[in-house]
């Protein structure tokens, strides 16, 4: 497959970071944690029950790179809240309704199909937000971008890779893949709509304008669906909101009480 | 020495004398290359088995830093089977051979793993006894006859030496904590400790493949002297952390040396290796479930992999 080259587009506009406007930004660099977070969780679930030995390690390379991103982010959420709370105060001791990851990563792992297609939904907006991001005002913000675009890049190769894999290879694996899709795509759209809070940082020029990241994210998904002889879902990207507001899929519970297990049962102790 | 003179088992034999290295090309016996498929495999599939305990506790890990270095230390086993069934695959076996010899259970995999781990301690006498048992194995398999394991295991074993400190230190950190982390430490050494020194296999009398095993420097230790080195290295460590080892017979012995501890119990060892044990069921379950399941995304990387190549011969 040929290498995936993003198209060109157009500098995220930004302004200065005003003076006082550390805090604003501490929920949107939460969001991204949680988001980060949770999808490595998931992914950590296959660690050891991979379809094979070389994806099993994939599997687990991928969720160990979202995880270190989440931690960076964590960290520097606890810098700009300034209440003394750490990386794992964040993580562990919130409850479900106070997470802000989209409801596209909480989703369960199902079948290798339903995996690849989540992360290549979610790869296919990652991979253009930190792009974003990394030429964005707020410096430590880039730096993690930075960071993590290199190894972002990466997944959206491998996943991009199995959606033309499974999408052009067996009649069962297409099956899979296009119930996997029919299912997921449902949840694409809340990635890129902003919400209320989003909406004020961008008019800030704290956050990426969406809107710009589409574009590219729209070509990448073409040339993929066409590789993997998928057609384009006709359904609303948009069907399902509300992840980033706290407003959470079942699942999330219930992957929160295994995380958080540890740190409700023994409080306070260092690990 | 005049070589032309001797047979081929006899040149083979002095070169491993010599401490000459065995490549895959070279001509070697068939009961030393069936020796090493059996023991590399079994290597490899504890390796790939190893990885449920462990993964057992990823998603529960206390914090972000031992979560990530759970997973990066699974993720670790993975690459070694990897290796080793690499290694494995030098001497003619296939992969796909192996895999079902294990799922089968006609191949064995390490008995200690067909134990539950059931608190966060586990994570550190895993890491702490188990890799440490694991790599007092393995160093003396850096100098191994055949090339292409000791290679493996110089890389395998730089990595486990890292695992074991994590697992001292995940100890290490439940003994300064509070009461209910030190509880639960020493709860995890008194289930752990004795089928740790198992690992090491049955007592020389009753290891019938050992004297082979040594000749061809396969093997440079015997089961007893590893397990004696095991419990001088551990003992001490123990009570560094303030933790008992769970033998009363534990003790000095000034004339040896070293020190005196009691008898595994072999009736369990025994049960556990013939299948027995509390997770041989689940553990071997697992590895089939994944194997089955996997099938279609196996197929289907393959039929692409045809289909491009019969569109890249017509384009060409």
């Amino acid at each position: 497959m040929p290498r995936f080259m993003p198209a060109p587009q157009p500098e995220v506009s930004v302004a200065p970071t005003p003076s006082v406007a550390a805090n604003p930004l501490f929920p949107f660099v939460l969001q991204l944690a949680d988001t980060s977070l949770i999808l490595a969780h998931r992914l950590s679930e296959w660690c050891g029950h991979g379809p094979i030995l070389e994806q099993d390690l994939a599997l687990a390379n991928i969720a160990l790179d979202l995880l270190g991103e989440a931690r960076s982010y964590y960290q520097y959420a606890a810098e700009l809240e300034g209440k003394g709370r750490t990386e794992d105060d964040l993580a562990y001791l919130r409850s479900a309704v106070e997470y802000r990851n989209p409801l596209l990563v909480e989703q369960p792992n199902g079948d290798f199909a339903h995996t690849i297609v989540r992360q290549f939904l979610f790869d296919n907006f990652h991979y253009e937000l930190l792009k974003a991001l990394k030429n964005g005002p707020d410096a430590q913000l880039a730096a993690i971008a930075e960071k993590s675009m290199k190894e972002a890049t990466y997944h959206l190769k491998w996943s991009s890779e199995w959606m033309i894999r499974l999408g052009d290879g067996t009649p069962e694996s297409r099956q899979r893949l296009d119930k996997a899709l029919a299912v997921l795509w449902r949840y694409a759209g809340e990635l890129t709509t902003p919400t209320p809070a989003e909406t004020n940082l961008q008019e800030l020029g704290l956050v990426p304008d969406y809107a710009a990241l589409l574009p590219a994210m729209q070509a990448h998904l073409a040339h993929v669906l066409a590789e993997a002889t998928v057609p384009m879902p006709t359904t609303p990207a948009f069907a399902q909101q509300g992840g980033k507001q706290g407003r959470h899929s079942e699942h999330l519970g219930y992957l929160l009480t295994e995380l958080q297990y540890m740190q409700r049962t023994y409080p306070g102790l260092t690990w | 020495m005049e070589t032309s003179t001797l047979t081929p088992e006899e040149q083979f034999q002095a070169r491993i004398d010599a401490d000459v290295r065995i490549e895959p090309k070279d001509w070697m016996p068939d009961a030393y290359r069936k020796t090493l498929i059996r023991q590399i495999s079994q290597h490899a599939h504890s390796e790939i088995v190893g990885m449920l305990p462990e993964g057992n506790w990823i998603t529960r890990a206390p914090s972000l830093k031992r979560k990530s270095i759970l997973l990066a230390k699974v993720q670790d086993e993975a690459g070694h089977g990897l290796y080793l069934y690499s290694a494995a695959e030098t001497l003619g076996a296939s992969r796909d051979q192996m895999l079902a010899d294990l799922h089968s259970g006609k191949a064995k995999y390490s008995s200690i793993f067909n134990y539950p781990t059931l608190s966060w301690a586990d994570m550190g006498c895993v890491g702490w006894l188990v890799d440490g048992a694991a790599i007092l194995n393995q160093v003396p398999l850096c100098r191994t006859s055949y090339g292409p394991y000791a290679r493996a295991m110089v890389r395998v074993c730089k990595e486990e030496s890292f695992h074991q400190r994590q697992g001292f230190e995940v100890m290490q950190t439940l003994c300064e904590g509070s009461a209910a982390q030190k509880e639960m430490a020493q709860e995890s050494l008194n289930r752990w400790w004795w089928p740790t020194l198992m690992m090491f296999g049955p007592k020389d009398a009753d290891s019938p493949n050992t004297e082979q095993s040594m000749k061809w420097r396969i093997k440079r230790f015997t089961n007893d002297e590893l397990r004696q080195k095991f419990v001088d290295m551990m003992v001490p460590q123990a009570e560094f952390l303030g933790l008992t080892v769970p033998d009363e017979k534990v003790q000095w012995n000034e004339e040896r040396q070293a020190y005196d501890f009691g008898e595994v119990n072999w009736d369990e060892f025994w049960a556990v290796v013939k299948g027995n044990g509390l997770c041989n069921h689940d553990r071997l379950q697992a590895r089939v479930q994944a194997h089955e399941e996997g099938a279609w995304v196996r197929e289907a990387a393959l039929a692409h992999a045809a289909k491009r190549a019969a569109r890249a011969a017509v384009a060409a």
